[in-house]
């Protein structure tokens, strides 16, 4: 009996290990586990064993089907793995071709940036308000200390539509419409189209601005600083910072121009900013008393500050664009590169 | 504006070079947006005299001359020019030189000429890039031949007047007071703290009893008008200094009379005229508005038909001047004039202006009027042109002034406290430096405790408050002093965007999932744009809004459809090889109650979508129902008319009852005239009709408890039923169907003529509160309740 196992034990290893593949491996499983196999055929004969040798016969038939199991299981875990590997190695794919979607569209970069601009402003507390751009010659200009026979209105070539209306020329013209209905605190921002007769490389007759307002008590210069140096930080880099220097604008008083300290060369001067270090990027003041004045609001009482910027300009300083005709052309090669 | 340094040195003692200047006066308010060293070309060029000439050996035209050019040692020049001798004094351009030549530079090098050394070479005035008015003779055929007074071995550049530095400043249009050379050093004055030397206004009038009476007859145009009677003129040349001012500004030297009015002109800002006293008939001044048809010619020969808007100055009988623009031609000072009769006058901006864009006539008077220029300044003027007058010799100022004066000559007075200036800043500026820097720009500062009572100088019109001595003081304090803080006393708002602009961004945010791009169009576009859509006569598309004054008839009218852009993108975006493409434009478009305008015209917003190259009608449609998923509302599509669409595939789309758009394939025959061989879909919707439907609410429907059950369904309709007429047949049948959705399409002669076969994917889903779910009996029961409905009503067979 010790022998026969030993041997069924021997035989099984030498044919298991013949076995190339799982199922020829069954086959040997079969051929001594199985209905037919050669343990069953032991556990039959166990009829023909003396009755008080049987428990001892039978646990070493069971010992010997567990031995056998065993071995099996394991090679058939080896031989499974194997099989798993070649099978995978087989299926393996050009992980570099492309995968496979709908193409996405873009946004315009003027309303990229007048989104991001929209971003910054509105956590600092703006609400955004869009005048028509159609307007009449009082909200664009009168009631912007601008009279008729003002030189300032020279610094703008107008379209005018009759007598009395014409195409905004700055989105000022929409903070006269907010003071008018809005007492303070007020801080509003104007995004919109704007129109000027000028055609050339560097002009087109429509562009963008972005009109800032914030009129309340106590409000100064340092704070329209203040709040300009946190819009450069977040729009161009942390490490940008604002300088300010008189100009004019009839509707502020002090009027500054603001210059933005160069992103490219972090201000020690470049092409980009023709050595100057700076970048002229908006306009901005104290509102004129008149303006307030114009609009019910005692001047006394309040004093504000006012930006614009044109948003093309950031949008082509952002983006590294050359040439402000292709904002208009729409071509899709140039449009596609603004992805989100 | 072009202000030399050295002129500005007549009244400000400059101890800073022009660089430094130039950082100066950016940081107080002018930027120099050119500053230009005149000899910066013009290098290594010494006074050289000629102490020996012989003939060229081996060249008839050359003449070789010895050179003494002072520490820079004798030389050897050959020339080809005719006009040099011994004696004479030449600027000789040394080995390594620069010149200037033909538009360029030339550097001169050390050589030999036909073997004879030449170690330079002598420079005509247009090699040192002068004319007469910087140095007489700098125009003869030849060599500039040097007066004596050159000291030689001396650089050329001082000698003939190109050693000065030019700045070409901006002027802010609030300081017409800074368009001269005298304005600007008055800031140069105040920014350096130096004192201010006056230009010198005394004369000596000799007693005359010719009287030219002036009558204004319009004083709102004119408020101030000084005449004063000049006799025993004789007409000459300015001297060199006076021309070579003139000239480093760009104003050639005319006559000295004429040279004096341009010089007071650069030097103080105040346009003034001469008029040959012989050519005013009845001798008189008036000063009055042009009759409509009254014709004019001036100085440059031009003939202008006038009308009642235009200010003109006349004689006894007619215009003699187009006022503040320019003289005539009749009265002008000429080689024969005895006697002058100089204008210095204000003129109201807006008439010089008007008259001046009108007739399309500028000149450096009109530019200036236009600016506004104060009332003071034409009497200091006068007397300066007086003076000059005088001193040139060139004419006797008389006894006789007119000065006929509506202006208020009164100065402002601005009490106000420095706290005040300060509050609007942000910073404290000290009162020790606001009175200093207040009184460095000659206003008058009367201090009592922090109230400062502050009087304007006559030429400041722009200033009338405590603001704008704010921003006197901080200009001159410095912008670096304000130190930035964060609305520090200001109160918290609520920011952001509205709903309708949040929405407005999500219709674009949806489209861009959609795979379009956005584009950008101008508001306007041609007229012809209208009859590229074959819009007829009396569409209401073509009640456009017209621009007055547009840049060209391209962008003449502004846009009632948005469409016509879109085409245009399209084209182009082909034209250009781009061979498929989406695109889409949010822009409003803009719709007049009347024309001519009366009122403010309606703005709308529209969206445009616009696919060529790939995809058909309903890859567009697509879109408009991403739209309407994203919005959650529902378009109808009805077949419409749009004659610029295709008949067969277009649809009029409505939201409810309202008409909101169109949507359809460019009508083949358009885009043949556009040469476009690829297939276009439009859209173009009213967004301001959506918008009330924009608020899209979500609440939670109970998830079904039993599954659904799909089942296809077949049927074979006439050709003319529609996917939307089956669909609502089919839902209207059973309660249990939740969906029908088209898959399929086919149409095959086994079918028949003008038949097709339709296929939906129908869902089924049982009442919320059943309590078992629906078994394929009861399915059967709703399909053939559906298959009935949809025979009885539309002649539909199961396939």
């Amino acid at each position: 009996m010790e022998q026969d196992t030993q041997k069924i034990v021997e035989e099984a290893e030498a044919e298991a290990a013949k076995a190339a593949d799982s199922r020829a491996l069954y086959e040997v499983k079969m051929k001594f586990l199985g209905r037919a196999g050669k343990v069953t055929a032991l556990l039959k004969g166990m009829r023909e064993v003396a009755a008080e040798l049987r428990p001892a016969f039978g646990k070493k038939v069971n010992e010997l089907r567990e031995t056998l199991e065993a071995k099996f299981a394991a090679l058939e875990e080896k031989l499974k793995k194997k099989e798993m590997a070649a099978k995978l190695s087989g299926e393996q794919i050009d992980v570099t071709m492309p995968g496979r979607r709908r193409a996405q569209g873009t946004l315009h970069p003027v309303t990229r940036v007048k989104n991001e601009l929209i971003d910054i402003f509105a956590g600092m507390g703006f609400e955004v308000f869009e005048g028509p751009e159609i307007e009449t010659d009082y909200y664009n200009f009168t009631a912007l200390n601008t009279p008729a026979d003002h030189p300032a209105r020279d610094m703008q070539d107008t379209f005018y539509l009759g007598e009395k209306f014409l195409l905004r020329t700055q989105t000022s013209a929409g903070q006269i419409r907010v003071m008018e209905n809005k007492k303070p605190p007020i801080k509003i921002l104007c995004p919109g189209k704007v129109f000027r007769s000028d055609d050339d490389a560097t002009h087109s007759p429509m562009f963008h601005q972005m009109e800032g307002l914030v009129v309340d008590k106590h409000i100064t210069l340092c704070d329209l600083q203040g709040m300009l140096d946190e819009f450069a930080r977040t729009m161009f880099s942390q490490s940008s910072k604002t300088r300010l220097r008189p100009s004019y604008f009839p509707f502020t008083e002090p009027s500054v121009e603001v210059d933005v300290s160069c992103a490219s060369c972090g201000g020690k001067g470049c092409s980009l900013c023709k050595g100057t270090g700076w970048i002229e990027v908006l306009g901005a003041g104290m509102v004129n008393r008149r303006v307030l004045e114009n609009c019910g609001i005692d001047p006394d009482k309040y004093t504000g500050f006012a930006f614009g910027m044109g948003i093309e300009r950031i949008a082509m300083l952002k983006y590294g664009i050359n040439n402000i005709k292709l904002l208009t052309e729409n071509d899709v090669r140039f449009l596609e590169q603004f992805k989100d | 504006m072009l202000v030399p340094f050295s002129w500005l040195k007549d009244y400000v003692e400059i101890d800073v070079s022009a660089e430094e200047l130039q950082n100066k006066l950016f940081s107080c308010g002018f930027e120099v947006e050119e500053l230009t060293y005149l000899g910066k070309d013009v290098t290594g060029v010494v006074v050289g005299l000629i102490t020996e000439t012989k003939k060229h050996p081996d060249a008839d035209r050359l003449t070789v001359c010895t050179v003494d050019c002072g520490a820079h040692g004798i030389k050897q020049i050959c020339t080809a020019a005719t006009n040099v001798f011994v004696g004479a004094k030449v600027p000789c351009a040394l080995d390594g030189a620069t010149v200037l030549h033909e538009g360029g530079i030339q550097k001169i090098k050390s050589g030999k000429l036909r073997g004879e050394l030449s170690e330079g070479m002598f420079c005509s005035g247009e090699e040192l890039g002068i004319n007469n008015d910087f140095y007489e003779g700098a125009e003869v055929y030849g060599i500039l031949i040097l007066g004596d007074e050159a000291k030689v071995g001396e650089d050329i550049r001082p000698v003939v007047g190109i050693d000065d530095y030019l700045f070409d400043i901006a002027v802010t249009a609030n300081r017409p007071d800074c368009q001269s050379i005298f304005g600007m050093a008055r800031e140069v004055a105040a920014v350096l703290k130096k004192p201010l030397k006056q230009p010198d206004t005394s004369y000596t009038p000799v007693k005359t009893d010719v009287v030219v009476p002036v009558h204004v007859h319009e004083s709102t145009l004119c408020p101030r008008y000084i005449g004063h009677y000049v006799k025993d003129v004789k007409i000459g040349k300015a001297p060199q200094w006076m021309r070579r001012r003139l000239a480093l500004c760009g104003i050639r030297g005319i006559s000295d009379i004429v040279d004096i009015t341009n010089f007071v002109l650069l030097e103080l800002g105040q346009p003034m005229h001469a008029f040959d006293r012989n050519f005013l008939r009845g001798g008189e001044i008036n000063v009055r508005r042009a009759k409509k048809g009254e014709k004019i010619v001036t100085l440059d020969k031009k003939e202008f038909t006038l009308t009642e808007e235009n200010l003109l100055i006349c004689d006894g009988v007619s215009g003699v001047a187009l006022a503040g623009v320019m003289g005539g031609l009749d009265s002008e000072i000429k080689d024969t004039t005895t006697e002058v009769f100089f204008e210095a006058a204000k003129f109201a901006r807006d008439s010089v202006r008007k008259t001046s864009r009108s007739l399309g006539q500028r000149s450096d008077s009109s530019s200036r009027f236009e600016k506004g220029l104060d009332a003071f300044t034409p009497e200091f003027a006068m007397n300066r042109a007086l003076h000059l007058t005088e001193k040139l010799g060139c004419g006797v100022p008389t006894s006789y002034r007119t000065d006929v004066n509506a202006a208020d000559m009164t100065p402002k007075t601005i009490v106000t406290t420095c706290e005040k200036i300060n509050s609007l800043l942000g910073i404290t500026v000290p009162k020790e430096e606001i009175v200093s820097i207040l009184t460095r720009l000659f206003f008058k500062v009367e201090e009592k405790g922090d109230t400062l009572t502050v009087t304007v100088p006559l030429w400041r019109d722009d200033v009338d408050g405590y603001p704008d001595l704010a921003e006197e003081v901080i200009r001159m304090y410095g912008y670096e002093h304000i130190t930035p803080t964060f609305l520090s006393a200001a109160s918290v708002t609520h920011g952001g965007l509205n709903e309708a602009q949040k929405c407005e961004l999500k219709v674009k945010r949806t489209l861009q999932h959609e795979g379009f791009m956005e584009a950008c169009n101008y508001s306007f576009y041609s007229p012809k744009d209208f009859d590229l859509l074959r819009l007829s006569a009396d569409a209401p598309e073509r009640k456009a809004i017209k621009i007055l004054n547009p840049i060209g008839e391209d962008l003449s009218v502004m846009r009632t459809i948005l469409a016509p852009s879109m085409i245009a993108n399209v084209v182009r975006n082909v034209r250009r090889g781009n061979e498929s493409g989406r695109l889409f434009e949010l822009a409003n478009v803009y719709l007049a109650d009347a024309l001519p305008l009366v009122d403010m015209p309606k703005e709308k917003q529209h969206l445009v979508l616009g696919m060529w190259g790939e995809g058909d009608f309903f890859d567009l449609k697509g879109a408009l129902t991403a739209l309407e998923e994203a919005f959650d509302f529902t378009f109808s599509y009805e077949r419409g008319e749009k004659s610029f669409l295709h008949p067969g595939i277009s649809a009029t789309l409505k939201c409810g009852e309202k008409e909101v758009g169109w949507i359809g394939e460019l009508h083949p025959e358009v885009a043949n005239a556009l040469a476009l061989e690829k297939k276009v879909y439009l859209a173009e919707l009213d967004l301001e009709l959506l918008k009330k439907k924009f608020a899209k609410d979500i609440s939670y429907h109970n998830l079904p408890r039993f599954p659904e059950v799909e089942r296809d369904l077949a049927v074979v309709v006439d050709e003319k039923v529609t996917c939307a007429e089956m669909e609502a047949c089919i839902l209207r049948a059973v309660k249990a169907v939740k969906k029908a959705e088209l898959f399929d399409v086919y149409r095959g002669k086994q079918l028949g003529e003008s038949k097709k076969s339709m296929a939906f994917r129908l869902t089924f889903a049982c009442d919320e509160k059943a309590e078992k779910p629906l078994s394929p009996e009861d399915v059967d029961k709703f399909f053939n309740k559906i298959v009935g409905n949809l025979k009885h009503n539309l002649g539909a067979e199961l396939r």
